[in-house]
């Protein structure tokens, strides 16, 4: 007897993307681009974060007939975004056969209190999160993947660095914790019990975490992955870069080889312009993507 | 203590070290061509094959990988790995490694959603396997000197053909160690030949 949609074939699925970056695109051609650049994966999206930003108003699911050019494009993995809390949006995104939905703070928020139940569907789910309690609570609802949230369409990576520092700290207290401890712990973080029992035991997450939300260049890539992510999305920062190409392979061979800074040297050399980016003091709160769901 | 090398470009390469680990053999993460005269035998693991295939070429990995195996050491593909053994892949006009005589198909069993875990029976080594298979690839036909270890619904889904070794799904996923132990059975009895 077969049995599809277990735990262990949902986050196997990430564990498969590990030491990989995945990529936004928004057509057939910049998934090809992508593919080609040694890209693990695609987000298929209508536009790329810091076109969202640009152009306001709520920002929903991708036209699907976008995400099959995509699928239909490439032979790695393709995800899709669907809104926060937004079930519909999840199930058709499933229907459609993507191989990942990112339930993403980058949208607008279809619910501002409750997220998907991601147990009951057999597509995997990834998620943002800046703190344990945020990845736990994920986790919780059946995500089988994770991410940092950093802020999207920034080209900033300061929030990025920031969330995963936190998680990893985080995951480092609970491991030193004494069991009487950890209940308090739960509380104070509204962390699951027993996941932070897993996670004691363990010494780390029961599922993958990416880096993602403000990766523009190679050495942000590199960054990430030394700081404990096991692989990188990266979302605006290839196709708002000034040359696609070089930028897509660049980041994908820093992430394989993120210490070895001679190698993250040569790549970063005469890359053309990173995307311009975005100072965290010019953001009003309402341009705060990672405030929107916790 | 036998060295086995894990190729550590991409994909679920902690995994393996792990497996190897709990089946008394040392395991080497493999990032760089020189490394590849340190170890007894290798694992190519799961992941994404095209990405791998990039970044073996991008960093010379495909010859020095070819005589590696060329030279009588073992090699296990699990799923992308398998692919990059064969000498047949179907959608392309050129192998990979083109090690291990064999046509596979990618993406054969469907998308993520169709992926799924289990229980096989593994010629010599299990009849209770859980094997997780996650987009994963079949075996459409293995050459002659080849043979066939296990079958999903008239499929292939594992084989070995001398000392090399492949199967479509990923054993690094369960705690069931028994087809990485077998690996290392075989990385052993070449050890000894290739000392003779």
């Amino acid at each position: 007897m077969s049995r599809t949609g277990t735990d262990r074939v949902k986050r196997g699925m990430a564990e498969m993307q590990k030491g990989g970056v995945i990529m936004d695109v928004v057509n057939a051609e910049q998934a090809k681009i992508a593919e080609e650049a040694g890209a693990v994966a695609v987000m298929a999206l209508e536009r790329v974060p810091a076109d969202i930003r640009a152009a306001g108003g709520v920002a929903r699911m991708a036209d699907p007939t976008i995400v099959e050019e995509v699928m239909n494009a490439v032979s790695i993995p393709v995800m899709a975004k669907a809104r926060i809390g937004h079930v519909v949006e999840a199930r058709v995104l499933e229907s459609l056969g993507v191989d990942y939905i990112d339930e993403s703070e980058v949208l607008t928020p279809a619910d501002e209190i409750y997220h998907i139940k991601k147990n009951d569907y057999t597509v995997p789910f990834v998620c943002g999160c800046r703190n344990l309690g945020e990845a736990t609570r994920r986790i919780g609802e059946g995500a089988s993947m994770l991410r940092t949230k950093g802020e999207p369409g920034t080209g900033n990576i300061v929030e990025a660095v920031r969330h995963m520092r936190e998680v990893q700290s985080q995951i480092r207290q609970v491991v030193s914790l004494s069991d009487d401890e950890l209940m308090t712990y739960a509380k104070d973080h509204g962390a699951p019990y027993e996941l932070l029992l897993q996670i004691k035991e363990e010494g780390r997450l029961p599922v993958v975490n990416f880096a993602a939300g403000g990766i523009a260049t190679p050495a942000d890539a590199a960054l990430m992955m030394q700081l404990g992510a096991d692989g990188v999305f990266v979302g605006s920062g290839i196709f708002k870069s000034n040359n696609p190409q070089k930028f897509a392979r660049a980041i994908v061979e820093a992430t394989t080889h993120y210490d070895d800074y001679k190698l993250i040297g040569e790549l970063s050399k005469d890359l053309g312009t990173a995307m311009k980016g975005m100072e965290m003091s010019t953001l009003t709160e309402s341009d705060r993507m990672q405030d929107r769901s916790q | 203590m036998m060295k086995i090398g894990v190729l550590g470009l991409q994909g679920a390469v902690r995994e393996h070290v792990r497996s190897i680990e709990e089946s008394g053999a040392e395991g080497i993460v493999v990032k760089r061509i020189e490394q590849l005269d340190e170890i007894d035998g290798l694992i190519i693991p799961g992941g994404e094959s095209t990405t791998m295939r990039r970044l073996i070429d991008k960093y010379h990995f495909l010859e020095p990988l070819q005589a590696f195996g060329k030279s009588g050491k073992p090699i296990f593909g699990t799923c992308a790995g398998l692919i990059l053994l064969a000498t047949n892949v179907q959608g392309r006009d050129t192998s990979h490694l083109g090690l291990m005589n064999m046509k596979v198909e990618r993406n054969a069993f469907g998308r993520q959603r169709e992926s799924f875990e289990a229980e096989l029976e593994i010629k010599g080594v299990a009849d209770d396997f859980e094997a997780v298979f996650i987009r994963a690839p079949y075996i459409a036909e293995v050459g002659e000197g080849a043979s066939v270890l296990a079958q999903y619904q008239d499929k292939i889904v594992a084989a070995q053909e001398g000392h090399y070794l492949a199967c479509a799904f990923h054993p690094e996923l369960t705690d069931d160690h028994r087809l990485t132990a077998h690996f290392v059975k075989m990385v052993e009895e070449s050890k000894k030949s290739l000392a003779c």
